[in-house]
């Protein structure tokens, strides 16, 4: 199949043909110009609402514009082949593979997804088994029991003079302590079967959060009014927040958000975020506050249909991360430390210092980020005290907003995690090596 | 009157099973569940061995071992460590906090016993 078959270069052809420029066509369908070039150097795959768009927009059907079900295959194919760099291949001949043996290729292509599917599910199963305190919590409590029934036990057969009373206790002990370990063992089996799914489960005061929020698309529309509803009722109503602690974070998250509300309007704000491309230091002047709360304004904005989301990432001094807001392509690790190289850990070496950088995060797709992170001390200071410092890295993809000409900076989620074996800031071997 | 073991242990049966296998073997045992009030149990009970278990409500036995060697008064009391977690680094970091033994559950009756009798001996 040749290049020009492709969807994107199909776009660019009928756009040229048609004696448009591709910033009124990118205009046009409400996307950005980087965007639409990526698209039509074929670098973003598109289908579904905005392929639609784009073909009325071209005065043709989406269908001609398609690419249809043998260039999904051979695109998967390159993928597949991209991922065992050391084999080398002939990429551009994956359409000879697709044409002449398609169930073969369908074989392949299906094994590559079953192994990025594997992979995630290693993943998340390592970060649960290293971290999880919940984890840790049970297999203590089941040794306990354990333990406790062993000890009863002994004592009923190695005491042969025991007096009633005892042996009757001790009995009683057995039996409690094994309807216990037997409920225990239980939850536990279901709690690690449930590992393997996408969605973990929350299992710290910070999941429930987060959960609550993703639930919301991280936008409040409670706390945008001018009277704003009451949060302890908000909390009260969150169905995923029940713990104690959870209900501080949230109330926490709120009181922050409705302060950057008040600083920063809903309305004018979204605009204002459309009209400077997302720069947070000239928002952060037009709104006179500082660029931290800039960032959180962006990523709680209302989530527009079609457009990519935008992520967003605190820590505090220590680096524990302390706010996710998620972003497909840049995985941020649930428990543990994430990559030393993130901006966000460079901003807190530098505080008061915002940082502007493009990242590619490792993987078997590196998908491009452009990142701006500022750290800076949180709540009141005086003398003879350590600062509270926090940062915080708003995560844009790329087709959210004009791309500098920076130099790209390679960072992964995690050591664990990643890919990347020759990094100076390694901490750990990577568990997806060669073998798993 | 024997000598007097305290254990510092927050689950019921374990505390009956191992009161009962000391008492039964000459030993005056009282107990304490309670990690934030441990080190004033100490000072009030003086006993002449002190069983802590490590994952305690509001304070961790690893604290508590550190503040009793801190102390002159009990820097020399013999401590048995229970933990439920054997890794190698859960060992060490008893040694190096100065328990006198360190023992993982599950663990036998007759162990803990040995383990006891064997710390007031040296």
């Amino acid at each position: 199949m040749p290049a020009s078959a492709l969807t994107g270069s199909r776009i660019r052809e009928r756009r040229i043909a048609l004696g448009l420029k591709q910033s009124a066509l990118a205009q046009t369908v409400e996307i950005s110009p980087a965007y639409l070039n990526l698209i039509e150097h074929n670098r973003r795959r598109i289908g579904g609402k905005l392929l639609t768009t784009l073909a009325r927009a071209l005065d043709v059907d989406a269908g001609q514009l398609a690419e249809g079900a043998e260039a999904t295959l051979v695109a998967a194919l390159r993928e597949a082949a991209a991922s065992v760099p050391e084999i080398q291949v002939d990429r551009d001949r994956a359409d000879d593979l697709a044409g002449q043996f398609p169930r073969w290729a369908d074989v392949l292509v299906a094994q590559y997804r079953r192994i990025v599917a594997l992979e995630h599910t290693v993943e998340s199963l390592n970060d649960r088994m290293a971290h999880d305190p919940h984890l840790a919590a049970s297999l203590h409590d089941i040794l306990s029991t354990v333990t406790a029934i062993n000890a009863a036990a002994s004592i009923l057969v190695d005491t042969r003079d025991i007096e009633g009373e005892w042996r009757d206790r001790f009995h009683r002990n057995i039996f409690e302590d094994s309807t216990r370990l037997s409920e225990g063992a239980q939850a536990l089996v279901g709690y690690l079967e449930n590992a393997a799914e996408v969605d973990l489960g929350a299992t710290l005061p910070q999941d429930e959060v987060g959960q609550w929020l993703e639930a919301k698309g991280y936008h409040l529309p409670e706390l945008e009014r001018a009277l704003p509803a009451d949060p302890d009722k908000v909390v009260r109503d969150a169905p995923s927040i029940n713990s104690n602690s959870a209900k501080v974070l949230a109330r926490r998250h709120m009181d922050r958000y409705r302060a950057d509300a008040v600083k920063m309007p809903l309305g004018p704000f979204r605009m204002a975020a459309e009209e400077l491309q997302f720069d947070p230091v000239r928002l952060a002047q037009r709104f006179g506050t500082d660029m931290a709360a800039v960032l959180r304004r962006i990523a709680t904005l209302p989530q527009a249909p079609r457009a990519a989301r935008i992520g967003l990432v605190c820590c505090d001094g220590s680096g524990t991360l302390t706010f996710r807001k998620p972003v497909d392509g840049f995985a941020l690790p649930r428990f543990g430390a994430a990559c030393p190289l993130w901006p966000l850990y460079q901003a807190l070496g530098r505080p008061m210092t915002p940082l502007r950088a493009m990242v590619e995060l490792a993987g078997r797709d590196p998908v491009r980020f452009l990142t701006y992170a500022i750290a800076g001390p949180v709540g009141a200071s005086g003398f003879d005290a350590p600062p509270v410092i926090e940062a915080t890295m708003l995560i844009l993809p790329v087709e959210r907003a004009q791309m500098p000409d920076l130099p790209v900076q390679r960072i992964g989620s995690s050591c664990r995690i990643c890919p990347r074996q020759a990094c100076d800031a390694r901490r750990e071997p990577s568990i997806m090596a060669a073998g798993v | 009157m024997g000598k007097r073991v305290l254990l510092i242990e927050d689950e019921p049966n374990i505390i009956q099973a191992i009161s009962f296998i000391l008492s039964r073997d000459g030993w005056r045992v009282d107990t304490h569940a309670d990690g934030g009030t441990a080190i004033a149990e100490v000072a009030r009970r003086g006993p002449d061995v002190v069983i802590l278990d490590v994952m305690l409500p509001n304070r961790s036995g690893y604290d508590i071992l550190q503040d009793l060697r801190a102390d002159p008064a009990t820097c020399a009391l013999p401590v048995l460590m229970l933990t439920a977690r054997g890794q190698k680094k859960d060992r060490e970091m008893a040694e190096r906090y100065g328990a006198s033994r360190f023992m993982t559950k599950p663990f036998s009756n007759a162990e803990v016993l040995d383990a006891v009798r064997a710390m007031v001996l040296t």
